[in-house]
């Protein structure tokens, strides 16, 4: 027998995300499955008509039967913003919390309960602007949370001002003469922010966001997963180009990790016509496979150590969406916090023959410069 | 020479120099050998908030006071009988604390003409005879150091480094301390490096040399032990015993205790005592910021562990939205509040108590909280249990108000038995407690305990009461979002009305001569001060009545009678009147504040002038 594989810091190697939560077959409830019914709740869903979150939650729904674990393991924590409604609608535990602040509250329990699988569901507004310090420290640290964010580049639930991700020139309510802001790349800053799972999809495209859901589910850590969403009343037709068939073929590049990156019609050899090469100085660049061959088209290695090829994949998206890499950019293992805490406190209890007895807390209220009064 | 021994009842040292001069580690050294004598001691750390501020000068001076006596004792003292000053700052800064007449060991080698300069001594005040009323001696400590260590392969500045146990050998000297402790803790501190640990033992050795050998001390000085309930005793300060009480109270109720924390002074080690006791369970998250650090005790706290967050005044105001989240989602949750001087960053190491009406009402709409305020170093420990307590039976953020004096200052304390504490347990929900409309039972997390008015604590991963909480305000019972306007009001009523009824003990009177017109209520770290200064104003023939209040909210249900009974009431509080506005508008009791925010505790002389101010007002 193979001793288990360990971690450098000598953590257990869990490779999952789930691999804690126990499952259904574990518990002997295996004998009725779960339907995207059982995780319907009852509370009436109040997103606008045409709203993209829709879309989203019918994903989630439909997605998390396959993951064959108890929905009373799962926990969705959402701030504030219409993506934020989203726990009310799903049948599992969920806690709608304060603006921003779902990854620290989502911290919290997951740190301190490894057998929950911790959702967190946010937007644009919610995650970069007001949670901006939450995001980035919930990705360093690490922490086996999967993060959704709907990115509408809009405040929908404030009624439709600018966001940290909407376009330059934007004209909101609170930016009649254009936004002059220039906006978040979310999958750059999350790479900055020393990701190892990060991820775009969009709404529209239930079966690339269901692909890219269960990598990041399974990934262990902090999984970050934008989801470009529509919102109908404040910033409609924000990713039509993308939706468009004939116009998503040459502006979508799906990432697929171990395979060329290429996209558009196909060429002589079945695969797109357009590619991506590394370009002048670090970047990457978007060229005819014709005129440079197939052989300089760029594999991606969404299991690179280095970020750098990742963040520069993340940098072809420009405010037109005239190429936009959807997929998971980047996914590493690396130790989580959690994990991390959970062995130094478990490492400590064992060394020291199990749980503190009522003389162990004695010996630590007396500590060792005691004098005793007859 | 034969010496004399004398007899004191009572002495308070107050240690004085350079931030870089180890006076705080002096002062605890002393704190530790007069401690497992038997005295009863307070202590009163006073630092500066730079870490190392320009040496020699005002700014950089840092000081610990020590009062030990052999009856109880409740203050650090209000004016040293003795003070050690390592050089010109320290002697400027602290001589005008000093009565005529008190005791000065000063380093006289640090008496330079530049070091005067620096603090602007026009003349040398060893030479000027500006101290001629003060039992001064000036002894070149440094210098006498050094030479005690020429045997050592030190070099000059190695060896000065340890003028302060040099001072330490001879004050333990001075007031025949035993010097077993401060060996021991030496030997244990340099164990590894038998060079210094040799070193710093023989300028210890050294410095009780002197004591006894030079013609300079003529007397030494006793102070017996103080009578104390019989058990095994420590020495603690406030912040250690809060985080201790933590520990015990997650120990008594069979949860994890978990931590989320930002550093701030002078909270920061509560954090780095918990972070220690992983063997205990404890788990301790150092947040990105204090918003996170509630966050995270409150995602705790909802997994059902005892979720704490640690902070001061600034750190607090930054947390006001979240406790308000707790207050909503009516789960148990602990945040702790080391006051320190304010507005805005305000005096980081000093204590002040301003914070009182942030905790009571620092959020936004109709957030109750439950506050408790420990009255002395080692009543943080009970003050935690009780914090958590409330929190787990009512389902409430709790509100724990402690100060940078009862943080830092430190007392013996009577350690308890564990099986003594009080039982914490809790019980979480565990199946479905109403139906619905069709008869199924369903689970309505918002349904309440008739007698504690407490939702049920359902945590994740319980089967079968998968439900959905948060910040809108909620349908009583069902949990569901509601907007509807007599529901809220309802609910507003309710959060307020579990508030109003937690149970906390009664408002204890102490006026022994039964016949006091004035009545002196305290809260806080003020219960030392205020308690000296009415055992004075009693021995001067004027009686009084003093009562303490523990919990700011609820208040005691007597706490009306109390205040109605006495012709006047006297608040004194390190803040512009903050409790006396609260039972002013409570009670319509006529009180009178006593208010000073200096940055340190009150002495008890100045409450003592107020108490009888007041008293002979009414009789003119």
């Amino acid at each position: 027998m193979t001793a288990e594989p360990t971690t450098e810091l000598g953590l257990p190697a869990l490779r999952s995300g789930l691999d804690a939560v126990p499952t259904m077959a574990q518990l002997g409830r295996d004998a009725s499955p779960l339907t995207k019914k059982d995780f319907t709740s009852e509370s009436e869903v109040r997103w606008c008509p045409g709203c993209g979150d829709y879309a989203i939650l019918a994903a989630v729904q439909s997605f998390l039967p396959e993951l064959d674990i108890p929905r009373d393991n799962i926990v969705c924590v959402s701030g504030i913003g219409c993506s934020s409604r989203f726990p009310y609608y799903l049948e599992t535990y969920g806690l709608h919390s304060i603006h921003g602040r779902a990854p620290a509250i989502a911290t919290g329990l997951a740190t301190s309960r490894p057998d929950l699988n911790v959702w967190v569901i946010t937007g644009d507004g919610d995650a970069l602007s007001i949670g901006g310090n939450h995001l980035i420290h919930a990705l360093r640290r690490n922490v086996n949370l999967t993060i959704l964010l709907f990115n509408n580049r809009i405040y929908g639930l404030t009624k439709g001002q600018y966001s940290p991700t909407s376009q330059p020139g934007l004209i909101t309510k609170s930016t009649p003469a254009g936004s002059v802001d220039t906006p978040f790349n979310p999958i750059s800053l999350a790479l900055g922010a020393e990701a190892t799972f990060v991820a775009r999809t969009l709404d529209s495209d239930r079966k690339h966001l269901t692909s890219v859901l269960r990598s990041a589910v399974t990934h262990r850590g902090a999984s970050l997963v934008e989801i470009y969403q529509n919102c109908p009343i404040f910033n409609d037709g924000a990713f039509d180009v993308l939706k468009d068939r004939d116009q998503a073929a040459t502006r979508l590049i799906p990432l697929e990790h171990g395979a060329p990156i290429r996209f558009g019609p196909a060429a002589a050899d079945g695969l797109g016509s357009l590619g991506v090469v590394r370009g002048e100085g670090c970047g990457l660049s978007v060229v005819e496979v014709q005129s440079v061959g197939a052989e300089r088209i760029l594999v991606h290695d969404a299991q690179a150590a280095d970020p750098s090829v990742a963040f520069a994949l993340s940098r072809l998206e420009d405010p037109t969406l005239s190429h936009v890499p959807v997929g998971v950019f980047r996914s590493v293992s690396r130790p989580t916090y959690d994990d991390g805490v959970r062995t130094q406190v478990q490492g400590a209890v064992d060394a020291a023959g199990g749980p503190a007895s009522d003389d162990d807390l004695h010996s630590l209220l007396a500590g060792k410069d005691t004098w005793t009064v007859a | 020479m034969t010496k004399t021994v004398e007899q004191r009842s009572r002495v308070i040292i107050r240690f004085a120099g350079d931030s870089g001069d180890g006076m705080q580690l002096t002062g605890d050294r002393f704190t530790a050998q007069t401690a497992s004598l038997g005295n009863d001691l307070a202590t009163l750390p006073d630092f500066p908030a730079e870490i190392r501020a320009p040496q020699g000068t005002l700014p950089g001076v840092s000081s610990f006071q020590l009062h030990f006596a052999d009856h109880d004792v409740l203050t650090p003292g209000d004016a040293p009988d003795v003070l050690v000053a390592m050089n010109p700052a320290a002697l400027k800064s602290n001589l005008a604390d000093l009565p005529r007449g008190a005791t000065i060991i000063v380093n006289s080698d640090d008496f330079t003409k530049r070091n005067l300069a620096k603090v602007g001594y026009a003349a040398d005040p060893l030479q000027d005879g500006s101290l001629d009323s003060y039992q001064m001696h000036a002894l070149p400590l440094t210098s006498m150091t050094v030479k005690a260590l020429e045997p050592f392969s030190l070099t000059r500045k190695e060896a000065e480094r340890s003028k302060n146990m040099f001072a330490l050998g001879l004050l333990s000297w001075l007031y025949t301390r035993p010097t077993e402790p401060t060996e021991r803790f030496l030997t244990a501190k340099f164990g590894g490096r038998p060079e210094l640990l040799a070193a710093n033992l023989a300028a210890f050795r050294a410095g009780w040399a002197f004591g006894e050998t030079t013609e300079v001390f003529a007397v030494s000085y006793e102070v017996d032990p103080s009578p104390a309930v019989p058990g095994l005793y420590r020495n603690i300060t406030g912040n250690v015993a809060l985080a201790y009480g933590l520990t015990a109270a997650a120990h008594r109720a069979g949860l994890p205790l978990v931590l989320g924390s930002y550093p701030i002074t002078p909270a920061s080690d509560i954090l780095h005592t918990l972070a220690r006791l992983k063997r205990h369970g404890v788990l301790t998250v150092q947040a990105e910021d204090e918003i996170a650090g509630i966050g995270i005790a409150l995602g705790a706290a909802y997994g059902g562990a005892i979720g704490v967050t640690t902070t001061s005044g600034p750190g607090l105001a930054l947390k006001s939205e979240t406790i308000g989240l707790a207050v909503s989602l009516e789960l148990p949750l602990i945040v702790v509040d080391v006051q320190r001087g304010g507005p805005s960053t305000g005096l980081p190491t000093k204590t002040e108590q301003a914070d009182l009406l942030q905790a009571m009402f620092g959020r936004n709409g109709e957030a109750p909280v439950p506050v408790i305020a420990p009255r002395s170093p080692a009543d943080c420990f009970d003050a935690a249990l009780e914090a958590v307590q409330i929190a787990t039976t009512y389902r409430t953020p709790v509100l724990l108000l402690s100060d940078g004096y009862l943080a830092n200052g430190s007392e013996p304390w009577r350690v308890p038995e564990v099986a003594t504490l009080p039982d914490l347990r809790v019980e979480f929900a565990g199946s479905p407690n109403g139906l619905d409309s069709a008869g199924a039972p369903v689970f309505r997390p918002f349904d309440r305990d008739p007698d504690t008015l407490a939702r049920p604590w359902a945590v994740p991963g319980t089967p079968g009461l998968a439900h959905r909480i948060g910040g809108i305000e909620k349908a009583d019972g069902t949990g569901e979002i509601s907007y509807d306007p007599d529901n809220h009001d309802r609910m507003v009523r309710l959060r307020q009305a579990k508030v109003d009824g937690v149970a906390v003990p009664m408002l204890d009177v102490d006026d022994p001569d039964g016949d006091a017109e004035v009545l002196v209520v305290g809260w806080g770290s003020t219960y030392g001060p205020i308690s000296v200064a009415a055992r004075h104003v009693r021995r001067g023939g004027i009686s009084v009545a003093t009562a303490h209040l523990r919990n700011l909210n609820p208040f005691p249900a007597n706490t009306g009678d109390v205040l109605r009974r006495y012709r006047r009431v006297l608040i004194p509080e390190m803040n512009l009147g903050q409790l006396a506005m609260l039972l002013r508008a409570r009670y319509l009791v006529d009180a009178v504040g006593y208010n000073r925010v200096r940055g340190l505790p009150f002495t008890s002389i100045e409450i003592a002038d107020a108490i009888t101010k007041l008293a002979q007002e009414g009789t003119a």
